[in-house]
Order: C-alpha cells, then structure tokens, then sequence
C-alpha cells in the first residue's frame, strides 16, 4: 500500500515584501519579526500543525537563509516528521530548462513532484503574508462537503478597501460565478485570502494547462482561477471570520503589532487553544531596572529596560538604557537605544544601535509617516531621523536623515 | 571530550522539603524559567559532553516533564544523549538507593557500556556557569584520580557540606563533613571528575568491603592514599541549602553582574515552552524585577521574580517576592517577602508577608 496524506500544504513564501523596503533587505517578507518573539511564518506553520495538517512545502527564493535557518527541520512546530513534516523547496536545477519560480502557480508547478511523492487527495495553498489563526480542516470539510474543485477563503472587507484584493462575486449556495481582480468597482466585498484548497487531480491538470499557456502569467489569481471557472469546476467560496491582517507594509505591520497592545486584543498570541509556535529566543527573563517605566507594552525575553517604553512591542534581548524613552514603537531583536534617544513612531529591525541621545521619529499625533531602521545599522549620538524616513545605513554622530 | 556526565537529581532533596516534596532537586524552579538541573545540564553540554546519565530516585514525574526527548539541551541524540537512570530495583530486594554509593552501584551497567575516559558527577544543588573541561585537564595535568570542584562560599546549612582543605599544588590534605562553619570557607561544590575505569573500581571494591558512603568511606578515609585533587572556581558558585537560602540567591540574580555571569552567553538551556510574550497593561510600574514569559501584569512589581505565565492583577503590590509558575493574583493584593509555588490562586485584597530570613510559602496549588 502506497503511504498517503489526505491534505499537503504548500506555502508560498518566495515573495520579496518590497513594501517592506529595509526590513526585507536581507531577508524574505515571511522571515521578518511580529509580535516581540514571533515571525510571519510562525502563523500559517502554526496554523497547519493546529489544523492536523503535518505535511508542508515552503518555497523559498528570494534571501531564503534566515527563512531556511528559522524553519530548520520543524521541530519547534512539530513539523519533524518520518513521513510528511515541513519541507523547503528551492528553485532547482533540471535537465533540460532550469528557471526560477515565475508567478505563484508556477512555483507550485514546478514542485508537482514533491506534492505527488504524498499521494494526497487535496492541496492547500498558503502564502506567507497574513497574521491570522484559521483552522484549515474546518475549509477542507467545506471543500469535501460541497464536492468542490477548488474552495477559495474569503473574508469580508471594507467596500473602499475590496478594490485592492481579489473579489469572489458568489451564489448563495457559496459558489463562485465571477473572480474579479483588484476590480474598479467592486460587486462584493468578500476579498481571496489567498488561501485555496485544491482536488488534487484538478491542480495537477490547471497548472500543466496554464503552464503551456505562453500567455499565462502563471499566477493563480489571475489565471488559474479564471481559467477553472471558464471551464465550469465547481468552485466554493468558504467564508473566514476572524482577525485577519495583511502585514505587508510598514504601517500594516506596525497596526497588526499595536493590535497585540489591546486589553482584549481581537487577536491573542497568548490564547492557550490555539497556541502559535515559534523558535524561542534563549534567554533569560527580561529584567525591569529601578528606572523602568513600562506602560501598555508586549516585552519579550532578555530584554533589559532602564527606560521608559510605552505603547510598544519589544522583541528579545532589546536594551533600553536609562533616561531613553521608547513610544509607539516596535523594536526587533538584539536592537539598543542608549541612554538619552528617543524612538517615536517607529519601526526598528534587529540588531540596530541608537545612540545616545539620538532622535527617531516623531510624536505619533503629528509624524506624517513611521520611521524605519533596517538590520544591523548604528545611529549616531544626537543623530536623527526624521518621521517617515526609511533608513537602511549608518547615520554618523549628529547627522539628520 | 571523552567525558560522561552523570546527574545525581535527588540527592539533596531535604535540603528544602518545601518546594521538593512533590519534585526532585533537579526539578525546583529557579531564576524564573529554569530548573535547577538546567545549571548541571547546561554546563555539561556546553563543556562538549554528549551522553548525559540523570539518576532519580523517586517524584521524578516533574524531572521527566522537563527533560522530555533531551532535545532543548541538544541532548536527543542517536549516539548517547540524555538518559534517565531511575532506580534499579536490585533483585535482592534492597529496593531504593539509600546513599550515593549504592545509586552508583545501581549504574554500573550504564557505566561500563560507556566507552569515554572520565565520569563528571554533578549534584543539582548549585546555580553556575562553569567550562568543566577546564577541570578534566586540570584532572589530566595532575594525574589525579579524583578531583573535586570545590569554591568558597558561606553555607548556613554546612554540617550537610564538605570543606576542602588543599596544599599549594592543590592536592587535598583534609575534607571535613558536619562541621558548623562561620564565614566563608572552602567547600566541596558536589563536582567531581573521576576515571570511568577507576570509578567502576571503586564501587566494586566498595561493595565487597560494605562501605556505605562515597564521601566516609572513600574520600574521607583515603584522603592520604588517593590522588584527590581540589579545582578552585573562582567564579558565582550559590548553593541552595534551605528555604532561606533558595531566596537570597533567587534575588541574586537581581543583581546585573551575576545574571550577566550566569546568562550573559545565554548557553543556559531550559524546556521550551512557546508561552506568549508578557504583557505590561497601562496602570503596571514594575521595577528591579525579573519576569518571564507569558506574564500579565497590571499592577506594582517591585524586587521580585516572576516565573512564567504569573498574572498580577490592578492595584496590586507585589514586592520581594517570588512567583511561580501559572500562579494567579487578584486585585489590590499585597504580597511581601512570598514564595508562591506553582498554580497558587491569591484572591482579590488578600495581604500575605513574610520577612527575608524567612519568606512566607504557599504550597503547589494552594488557593487563598
């Protein structure tokens, strides 16, 4: 008897996340840091092994190490499995025609083989850019019970937002009749999560059509979709309630962030029913000094506070020296604000030094944007940066960026 | 390094029947996040030891729920790693070990499959940070057959410890047991490195004479004849000796220079166990005070430790205090000088206090 899984996850975390500008500079948009001790990733992994599902592809392509060193065998999702558990996949050579991932459905094409090494009966698609808790077996029952191709999640949305995302135009048995991309004017506002389960003999057949289709963009929004429905598959949409946020913009990431800060935050990391996994951070406990003035804040492990923090999320083994005031903020691991500085409204990556008594940022109430440090810099005493500015180098003492 | 380390995770346990009655030494929770058995576990893994054996002897479930597969100390392995050495119930009917010599005796077994050239014996009375391959090639360089650990500390409760004394080259001329010290003075830290061959010698032979204790009848009487040697760690030794004692050094780690000894390389390997991070609500002022993940808190936290997933709630004070795991405060309750064990519940304005010599405890569970 051939060995199978009923349902195979396939993760699409290739993507660059360029409206993340310095944050995904070295790194791939699912690797970057949430909520002071997790990464993107950590949701929809998390999300799998919660859902029962313990077979997952992660395609990978651009600045994959720190996702590839992050992911490493599974273990911290219970993902380390003899048969199935997560699996990278990377854009490999062939015999004859070796390419990079082109578009998301080509990405899934091009890996058919490891699908099928699972004999599974579905395939779920995911990508790698959403804060959410969902549990997947709930849509896969939808998907057997509705006798479906292809069922599509959806979420509703603002009508002014429905322009931005793929909208599902549905009969009131919740099948699809119309797929409209970023349309203009928008006939629903039930937006693609870009979460799909696929009959598995479907995909197989969709993505060899769309591949030899020279036209094709080879993205399944745009494409493989539409192409199903011209075809006539039944295709469901399955309706998702819940926090659900997109985080992949600065100021996204900085809400989605802020969300975690809520007394009853619609979304809670801590909600013992649903736990998010992640690789933890070896640390001790953060240590609160004689100085310390935390208000309203998420801190994580081995952070050392002197300071004053409020309204801010702190990933671990952040420093916050004394007389240093952090507001608003996120502040990614390792990272130190000396003595003095003062970080407004902004968004700082791992590993980055803030000299003493620099400026980041402005106050919340009248900064035009957020401001952003990318990895690794060194900011300058008395430096400082203006509100809205994105920063991906050093800043010399005393300079204005 | 050809060394095998073995963990002894019971032998003190009367040292604080308070918080071991239900658990082993090794499994008393320290320093928010820690068992103490993480300070042994840690050291020897990152001295390079691979195969760790940890003898038990009985409340071992919390022990085992820690250690689980091994694998948060890297110590899941194909070849040696963790292994649990519970009670070998010997088929003369002596049941459970009495002493340290007779626990030996009952891994013989688990030593001569073994194939490294030494045996490190730790306790899990200790918080330190220590390169114990320092100590084999001090072990080496003396030609020693026996070299023990040793520091100086004061030790309220030394009638239960051994004080060393050592001639220049460090070669032990007197050990001492029950006997009260004032001060500090020199005493055993329950290390040892041993030959793997040498020890499986001296069990033997101390099976056949019927010695009864490794420390009597081997280290005290053949002080003059064996080649024991004293390594002195100058480092941050504390040696939890009593409910007292477990305190101070608890609220040692408040101090930067000590949690930057034992933590600053952050190589001190705990279970993990994907709590949220801890969350400070706008009416918190914490200060001077250790907290773990998971945490909640609302209200005044001064000079104490709080353990993971503790909860504080509005108008509260909590000073001098340490709180266990899972433990749950309600509104406007003052807590001085406490030790919560796990899952206490302390309803809203309960006032509990206790003074430094002598914390207040409440016992695992309890509710208040």
């Amino acid at each position: 008897m051939q060995r199978k899984k009923e349902c195979v996850a396939m993760l699409l975390a290739g993507g660059q996340g360029s409206r993340l500008y310095a944050l995904t500079n070295n790194i791939a948009k699912p690797a970057v840091p949430f909520g002071a001790k997790y990464r993107i990733i950590d949701f929809p992994l998390s999300n799998c092994i919660n859902s029962g599902i313990d077979t997952v592809g992660v395609l990978t392509q651009y600045q994959p190490l720190m996702l590839n060193e992050y992911i490493g065998n599974g273990q911290p999702w219970d993902l380390d499995r003899n048969f199935g558990g997560v699996h990278i996949l990377s854009p490999y050579q062939k015999k004859s025609k070796s390419a990079w991932y082109e578009g998301t459905a080509n990405a899934i094409y091009q890996n058919l083989n490891f699908i099928k090494m699972y004999n599974p009966e579905y395939v779920l698609i995911l990508s790698g850019d959403h804060i959410y808790k969902m549990d997947y077996s709930k849509m896969l029952k939808a998907h057997i019970d509705t006798n479906a191709d292809c069922t599509i999640a959806a979420i509703e949305v603002p009508l002014k937002e429905a322009s931005r995302f793929g909208i599902l135009n549905t009969n009131p048995d919740g099948s699809i009749y119309e797929f409209e991309e970023k349309p203009k004017q928008p006939k629903s506002t039930l937006a693609s999560m870009g979460v799909y389960i696929f009959t598995a003999e479907k995909l197989y057949k969709y993505l060899e059509e769309d591949e030899n289709d020279p036209e094709s963009s080879k993205d399944f929004g745009k494409n493989v979709l539409p192409a199903m429905l011209n075809a006539g598959e039944r295709m469901f949409a399955y309706k998702f309630e819940g926090y659900w946020k997109d985080v992949g913009t600065i100021s996204s990431l900085w809400e989605a962030n802020m969300d975690l800060l809520d007394e009853q935050p619609a979304f809670d990391v801590a909600d013992a029913s649903w736990k998010i996994h992640s690789r933890n951070p070896l640390a001790p406990p953060e240590y609160l000094g004689e100085k310390a003035d935390v208000k309203n804040s998420m801190i994580a492990l081995g952070c050392e506070i002197y300071g004053s923090v409020e309204n801010s999320v702190l990933s671990s083994n952040v420093v916050i020296e004394e007389g240093a005031v952090v507001k608003d903020s996120v502040i990614m691991s390792g990272t130190r604000v000396r003595s003095g500085a003062t970080v407004n409204y902004s968004i700082i990556d791992e590993d980055v030094v803030v000299g003493e008594k620099a400026v980041i940022g402005e106050d919340k109430t009248i900064a035009k944007g957020i401001a952003v440090l990318g990895r690794n810099i060194c900011v300058g005493a008395g430096a400082s940066v203006a509100a809205g500015n994105i920063v991906d180098k050093d800043i010399k003492e005393g300079e204005e960026a | 390094m050809s060394a095998v380390g073995v963990i002894f995770s019971n032998i003190h346990d009367e040292n604080i029947p308070e918080l071991s009655h239900l658990r082993t030494m090794g499994s008393l929770p320290f320093g928010g996040r820690y068992r103490l058995i993480d300070f042994a576990l840690s050291n020897l893994v990152n001295s390079g030891v691979t195969t760790v054996g940890i003898i038990t002897k009985n409340n071992y479930q919390s022990l085992m729920d820690h250690l689980g597969s091994g694998k948060d100390w890297d110590l899941a392995r194909k070849t040696g790693g963790l292994i649990l050495l519970p009670p070998f119930g010997a088929r003369d009917g002596e049941g459970l070990y009495k002493n340290r010599l007779e626990a030996l005796k009952g891994i013989t077994g688990f030593l001569n499959r073994r194939n490294e050239e030494y045996v490190i014996l730790c306790d899990c009375d200790g918080v330190y940070r220590m390169d114990l391959s320092e100590v084999i090639d001090f072990h080496e360089e003396k030609q020693a057959d026996i070299t023990l650990v040793c520091h100086n500390e004061e030790i309220a409760n030394s009638r239960n410890y051994t004080t060393v004394k050592s001639d220049e080259s460090g070669r032990v001329t007197d050990l001492k047991i029950n006997e009260t010290v004032r001060g500090s003075d020199k005493f055993y830290s329950n290390i040892m490195v041993i030959g793997r061959k040498f020890l499986l010698a001296l069990i033997d032979d101390a099976v056949v004479h019927g010695y009864k204790s490794f420390r009597e009848d081997i280290l005290l009487r053949r002080t003059k004849t064996l080649k024991i040697y004293a390594y002195d760690f100058a480092g941050y030794h504390a040696t939890i000796d009593s409910l007292s004692s477990y305190f101070t050094h608890n609220m040692e780690l408040l101090e930067k220079p000590v949690r930057d000894e034992l933590f600053g390389a952050r190589d001190i390997y705990t279970k993990v166990r994907d709590s949220a991070p801890s969350k400070y609500g706008d009416d918190s002022a914490v200060k001077n005070s250790l907290i773990s993940d998971g945490c909640i808190v609302e209200g005044t936290v001064e000079n104490s430790i709080l353990f993971r997933g503790v909860k504080v709630g509005k108008g509260t004070v909590v000073r001098n205090s340490i709180v266990m795991q899972d433990t749950v405060i309600g509104d406007n309750v003052s807590l001085n000088c406490v030790i919560t064990d796990k899952n206490v519940v302390i309803r809203d304005r309960r006032v509990l206090s206790g003074c430094e010599v002598q914390p207040y405890f409440l016992a695992k569970g309890t509710m208040i």
